[in-house]
This record gives structure tokens, C-alpha cells and sequence, in this order.
């Protein structure tokens, strides 16, 4: 495998069976993502896009094919790898945090599970409260943050212990325009400064045009891979740059491939 | 107005009460009815007198007090441990759930005088009715509670590859927390119940065995000052474990909307 590929899917399908037949969900797929890539899988409802990232994310078990994460298979037979899981941190849609616990406890619930001490999972948590703009909310309960501050919780979860691939399943697909403008630069942001590698699910084509390094765009029914676009404005981008006709004549593009599925 | 209006229950409450004492009185003294039907408020008042000069009033007390938390205890921790037990072990769940609704139907209290014959008279049978009637609510919100966690939570445990035990002990029991404690709020009145029930059919022990002494000696104020002791045990525990609720479960949106409505 080369070096620079962080993950690799290969042959990849995904069918269910339901009671009228087996669905196929994803059909035989070839993806690679490399090292610090920002991908985004991009589709309207059905085409498979957060079927693919359950299984980059180790959520669910591929009815064929391989899934290489870092350098190691994904699956051996029916168990997950674990130290290849451990470089995977995973956002999804809702924030999830528990809510019995305090904003520093979810954040450094993770870290609990591997056994560190409590005195340096609060350390940890108060660091990444700074990076994702929470600080000062460390002894909160969730309930008292707003939606965007939840997700930025969880998104500080995800990093707790510093994996290597971020997944994100529409991570602000519930947030409100405007939040979801800030939290788009933030992650920006936070992606520059940790040089990790992400991969990001939505169906808001704008947001994938603004993210992306590459945008990977998926048809339904059944799910798979129609058009693969690379997307070069330099970085960090700014909400200025969406109205540039460059940006625009990519997201006129897409819309209209969009259009014909 | 506004502080009124906040305030309101400060006037309503008390006034309902004495208008509620009143028509009482006035009703017993213009319709000349039987003191043996129903005594005035007054010579109540003289019957609580009455019960809290005598001293055998407080070892009926304590008895009941003991035989409501005993079954209770007993209830509560066979109650969580076999709801967990059932919500986490599906085939044991469904092994055991005609036999979990057939007992759940029989009118536990027509088993009492079945419990006095094998327990005794003595307070053992009372625990252990109690015990039975407050079993089946605890166990089903248990159940309930361990089985309706979210599947977004799930998702986060199964994505950091936790435990089962992690995962218990971290989401699937503080997740079923507030359904336990309803079930355990439930399950302390019927624990009252039960023993309460059991010291009426048999025993010369405990408040259900003065309530049914008093009657048989004609003092129906006594009888009615002995329900009002009941009422306030009752609720002195009841009141126990909704505190319990709130130092357990802060962060539960049960506890939050009291506090609110405390902030006003």
C-alpha cells in the first residue's frame, strides 16, 4: 500500500436485507484517501454517503471488499482491529454527549475508556475546549450549551485522543445557517492546525466546495461513486471567497450533475 | 401583580384547606351526622392529641416505617438487578415475560392472607408483601429504562471500542437512571401499601393494625387522626426519595424544570 494512502477502500460493497429483498446500499467501491486530505463525500439522501463513512468508521461491517485504515485491515473475519479503529474519531450529526456528564468529562470520556487518570483527562479536556472555542464551559452541563457548542464538545471528543482521521457525518447538518458558516471556518481551522486527515459527510454542496480538498460525489440507488472533483482554491478560505465566480462555477457544476440523478 | 401572580399558591393553598375544614365542620354540626360516620375536624384534632400522647402510637409508627423500607430495599435491589439482568439478556427477557406478566396480573394483595400463613403475623409477612407489590413497577421501569438508550450514544460507545462493562457502567446504567427512579418513586407508595394492607388482615402491630383497633372501639377520630399519621409518613418518604432523584440525577430535565420553576 503506498505510504501516503490513509485509507483504502477497495472492491467495497454494502447490501441489507429487508423484508422486500436485499438493498444495495453501496455498490463496489474504490476509494483512497491520503495523509492531511480533506474529503468530501457528497450526495443527496439515499446514495450511500454515511453507509461508506460507518464503514471507513469501523460502524458497520462491509458485505464485500477491503477497508485498510493507516496500514492495517480494518477487519479480521468478523472482529474489528482495534489499534487500527484507535486512529479513527468519529462526529456525527447529533452531538451525543452524555448528559449525565460535565462538557470535561465528555470530552475526556474517551480518554477514561483507556484508562487515563482523571487529573490528566481534565488537562486534556481544558487544552481542547481552547482549540474548538469552548473554554470556560469545561464544568457544564450539555444541556446548557447551544447546538453549535455541543458539536464543538464533540468534535473535542473526537481529537481527545489526537486519531489520526477525523470522520464527520454531517456534523452541522442541525445547526442554523449562520453557525454553520463559523463552524465550517473553525474546523478549517482546527484541521490546519492539527494536519489530520478528515472525512466529511454532507449534502450541502456549498460546504463541500468550501471544505474540501476533494469532493467525491455520490449517486443513489443503488449508492456509488459517480463524479470525483479536486477542489484548489489556496487555504485557509474565508466565507468571502463563495461568492468568486471560481467557487460558484464548481458548485454549478455540481448542482447540475446533481440534478440528473 | 406579578409577585402575586408567583406567588399564588401561597394564598390559594391555605384558603382551600379552610374552606375545606369549614364545609366539613359545617356539614357534620347542620346535618346532625353520626360522630361514628364522621367526626368533626375538631374532635380529629382531639383524636391526634389523643394518638401522639399515647406512647405505643410511635412503636406502631416505627414498625410500619421498618416494614415499608425493608421491602422496599428488598424490592428495589432484586427489582434493578433483575430489570438490568432482563434488558441486557434478550433471550432471558423473552424466556421469562409470560411469567413476568402473569404474576404482574394476579391482585398481589388477594396473596396476603397467603404470606401471613407462611411469614407469620409478625412483621416478616408485612415485608415481604410489601416487598412483592413493590417489585413490579421498579423491575419494569428498570427494564424500560436499559433498554431505551440512544442509539446515538451507542453509536459513540461502539465507534471508542468500549467495553461491555465500560459500557454499562458508563452509558446503559446512567442512561436508565431517571426510569429507575420513577419506578422507585412508584414503588415507595406501594411499599407503604403493602405493609399497611398486610397489618390490616393480621398482626397486632403497625398503623394498619391501630387504623383497624381504633374502629373496632368506636373511636372514629382516632381512625381519622391515624390516616392523617399514615398520610404524613407516606409522604415524608415519598418526599425522601424525590430528594434522592435530584442529589442522584441534577442534570436530568425532571430535576431542571423544578429548579426553574423554584427560580421562578
Amino acid at each position: 500500500m503506498d505510504p501516503k494512502q490513509q485509507i483504502q477502500l477497495s472492491g467495497v460493497e454494502m447490501r441489507f436485507a429487508t423484508p422486500d429483498g436485499v438493498v444495495v446500499a453501496l455498490e463496489s467501491t474504490d476509494i483512497n484517501v491520503g495523509v492531511g486530505e480533506f474529503v468530501v463525500l457528497l450526495g443527496p439522501s439515499g446514495c450511500g454517503k454515511t453507509t461508506m463513512l460507518r464503514i471507513i468508521g469501523g460502524l458497520l461491517k462491509p458485505s464485500a471488499g477491503q477497508v485498510r485504515v493507516g496500514n492495517r485491515n480494518l477487519w479480521r473475519g468478523d472482529q474489528r482491529d482495534d489499534e487500527a479503529v484507535q486512529e479513527l474519531g468519529i462526529v456525527f450529526q447529533e452531538a451525543s454527549l452524555f448528559p449525565w456528564m460535565s462538557i470535561e468529562d465528555n470530552i475526556g470520556l474517551p480518554l477514561r475508556l483507556r484508562g487515563v487518570r482523571k487529573d490528566a483527562r481534565r488537562r486534556e479536556a481544558h487544552k481542547l475546549c481552547e482549540l474548538v472555542g469552548i473554554s470556560g464551559f469545561e464544568k457544564r452541563w450539555p444541556r446548557e450549551l447551544s447546538g453549535g457548542m455541543r458539536q464543538r464538545a464533540a468534535i473535542a471528543r473526537a481529537l481527545s485522543y489526537e486519531p489520526e482521521i477525523l470522520l464527520m457525518d454531517e456534523p452541522f447538518g442541525s445547526l442554523d445557517a449562520m453557525t454553520r458558516d463559523q463552524m465550517n471556518q473553525e474546523l478549517q481551522r482546527i484541521w490546519m492546525t492539527l494536519g489530520c486527515t478528515i472525512v466529511f459527510v454532507t449534502h450541502s454542496i456549498s460546504e463541500a466546495v468550501f471544505l474540501a480538498d476533494r469532493i467525491v460525489l455520490l449517486s443513489p440507488r443503488p449508492g456509488r461513486i459517480d463524479t470525483v472533483l479536486d477542489v484548489n482554491f489556496e487555504r485557509p478560505r474565508n466565507m468571502g471567497m463563495m461568492v468568486q465566480p471560481e467557487f460558484q462555477a464548481i458548485v454549478t457544476r455540481l448542482r447540475a450533475r446533481l440534478e440528473e440523478m | 401583580m406579578g409577585f402575586l401572580r408567583k406567588n399564588i399558591t401561597w394564598v390559594t393553598t391555605p384558603t382551600l384547606i379552610v374552606l375545606f375544614i369549614a364545609g366539613w365542620h359545617f356539614y357534620v354540626v347542620w346535618f346532625e351526622v353520626s360522630k361514628f360516620i364522621l367526626p368533626t375536624p375538631g374532635s380529629v384534632v382531639d383524636g391526634l392529641v389523643e394518638l401522639f400522647d399515647t406512647p405505643s402510637t410511635y412503636k406502631h409508627t416505627w414498625i410500619t416505617v421498618y416494614e415499608t423500607i425493608s421491602g422496599f430495599a428488598i424490592a428495589s435491589i432484586i427489582g434493578i438487578s433483575l430489570g438490568a439482568l432482563l434488558g441486557k439478556v434478550r433471550w432471558l427477557e423473552k424466556a421469562l415475560n409470560p411469567f413476568i406478566i402473569a404474576t404482574q396480573v394476579v391482585p398481589k394483595v388477594a396473596l396476603i392472607p397467603l404470606f401471613i400463613l407462611w411469614f407469620g403475623f409478625g412483621p416478616e409477612s408485612k415485608i415481604v408483601i410489601s416487598a412483592v407489590i413493590a417489585f413490579f413497577p421498579i423491575l419494569t421501569n428498570t427494564l424500560l429504562g436499559v433498554k431505551s438508550v440512544d442509539f446515538g450514544h451507542k453509536d459513540i460507545m461502539i465507534s471508542l471500542n468500549a467495553s461491555k462493562w465500560q459500557t454499562f457502567l458508563l452509558l446503559e446504567f446512567p442512561s436508565a437512571l431517571p426510569a429507575i427512579l420513577t419506578g422507585l418513586e412508584v414503588g415507595i407508595v406501594l411499599a407503604i401499601i403493602g405493609a399497611v394492607v398486610g397489618e390490616y388482615l393480621g398482626g397486632s402491630e403497625g398503623l394498619g393494625y391501630l387504623a383497624v383497633a381504633t374502629l373496632s372501639a368506636y373511636k372514629v377520630n382516632m381512625l381519622f387522626a391515624v390516616i392523617i399519621l399514615l398520610t404524613v409518613v407516606g409522604f415524608a418518604l415519598y418526599a425522601a426519595m424525590a430528594g434522592v432523584r435530584r442529589f442522584i440525577i441534577p442534570w436530568h430535565e425532571s430535576v431542571l424544570i423544578e429548579r426553574q420553576k423554584a427560580a421562578g
